[in-house]
């Protein structure tokens, strides 16, 4: 197996991912919190690009790029695979993730911006999760009727993005506007297999509701 | 065996469509190529009916069913005819870094050059200081060798080389020598116009450069 660390925070969606291919493929790893406020030096020097989190070590080479690692893990360790073996499934797998992860920046604008840009921000969320609505209708997967890449890459709109909506009162998601999106993120949230691999939602709210209101005093 | 029917649905100065045709040309796989002739005015409904979501090229199709995304298309590529030229290295941290630089050049490359042909002031300069920043980066990851891919011509090479063809445009309008600001860039750049694949699928600049012309009308950048 090597020597694996992860370099992150708990409650960050791109690194749980991460977590979540690990724990897949029952990789031990050593766990290194990061302090964004202050980044360290060894954040700095393996990411020099992007200065972000998470960054994975493997027998100490760094990689960085949630869903890059993931592939990573899925090539490099034996275990259940998380990208489908057919070669049309795998390119599905690929686009719904890039398509998460694109629209994530746009969603994540929603709730910690305001103004103008907060508008703009939630006229593309709504049609981000349209195209999520009609995509997920009857689907419990997004490939080929597996858990797999895109399901991982689908946290931040399955866990994190209910919890953004309850920290701050700003909705996106109605059951009126978004049915098929609601019942599946119901089912992703709530299904045996997930509930192991993803992180207590009350202890995420907790944080990001204490986030929200700090971040609301500090700019009256 | 059963004939395989290729399509590259595309338009002809896309550099992420450039990607398609020198992957396709490094495997020898036989295609047909369709324009999508109004881009700038209508999508065909076979753009529509194959890209949906993004409604954009290239795209190609492959007995029929579609794969968007030209860096998802390129891995495809590799891993359908994975039988001669491997667009990508076998040892898995080589690939993951290979994968984080098609993500960085996605991720920066592309909006900053935009800036440069399709804004003025303020905002192309920021372009312009981004561009050049970006390709200084990507110097320093290509070192001293011939290719990103090492000794051999891969991934990343085909993931950059067609932003080349937009290179007569970008010093245009942008006011800027990529020879001075970046000689390394450019002799990887000639290096890789030697190959044929690459030859053909890249456009002439000055075709590119008129084709700008019309963008920044159409903008009204002009």
């Amino acid at each position: 197996m090597g020597d694996v660390k992860l370099l992150g925070l708990w409650y960050s969606p791109f690194v749980h991912r991460v977590e979540w291919a690990l724990k897949i493929k029952g990789v031990e790893y050593e766990f290194i919190e990061e302090n964004l406020q202050n980044k360290s030096p060894l954040l700095l020097e393996s990411n020099p690009i992007h200065k972000k989190i998470p960054v994975f070590f493997h027998n100490g080479k760094p990689i960085c790029e949630s869903m890059v690692i993931v592939e990573y893990i899925d090539e490099a360790f034996e275990g259940p695979s998380i990208l489908p073996k057919d070669p049309y499934d795998r390119a599905i797998a690929r686009f719904w993730a890039k398509f998460l992860d694109d629209k994530l920046q746009a969603i994540g604008k929603t709730f910690f911006f305001k103004g103008e840009e907060q508008e703009k921000a939630k006229g593309e969320a709504y049609e981000t999760l349209k195209v999520l609505d009609n995509e997920v209708k009857d689907k419990k997967f997004f490939v080929a009727d597996k858990f797999g890449f895109a399901d991982i890459a689908a946290n931040f709109v399955g866990l994190w993005l209910g919890v953004f909506e309850e920290a701050t009162g700003i909705v996106l998601v109605t059951r009126e506007k978004f049915p098929n999106f609601c019942a599946w993120r119901d089912e992703y949230i709530n299904c045996t297999q997930n509930k192991e691999y993803l992180p207590p939602r009350d202890e995420l709210l907790a944080h990001f509701q204490a986030r929200f209101q700090a971040a609301a005093a500090a700019s009256k | 065996m059963a004939k395989d029917e290729v399509i590259l649905l595309d338009f002809w100065a896309s550099m992420f469509g450039m990607r398609l045709r020198i992957a396709l040309a490094e495997k020898q796989v036989n295609y047909e190529y369709k324009e999508e002739e109004g881009l700038l005015n209508f999508k065909s409904p076979l753009l529509l009916q194959m890209n949906p979501i993004h409604k954009k090229v290239p795209v190609l199709i492959h007995n029929g069913k579609p794969i968007c995304e030209s860096i998802i298309g390129v891995e495809y590529i590799d891993e359908v005819w994975k039988d001669k030229a491997p667009l990508l290295p076998s040892d898995p941290y080589e690939r993951a870094q290979a994968r984080f630089w098609a993500d960085y050049i996605d991720k920066k490359l592309y909006d900053s050059a935009r800036k440069i042909w399709g804004t003025k002031g303020e905002e192309q300069e920021a372009g312009k200081k981004d561009f050049i920043e970006c390709l200084n980066v990507l110097e320093g990851e290509l070192g001293d060798k011939p290719y990103f891919g090492g000794d051999n011509f891969g991934f990343v090479d085909i993931a950059l080389i067609g932003f080349y063809s937009w290179f007569y445009a970008y010093e245009t309008y942008g006011n800027l020598s990529t020879e001075a600001e970046c000689p390394k860039f450019v002799a990887w750049a000639k290096r890789c116009m030697q190959r044929d694949s690459v030859a053909k699928s890249l456009p002439d600049q000055h075709k590119v450069l008129e084709f700008i012309k019309v963008l920044r009308k159409k903008y009204g950048v002009e």
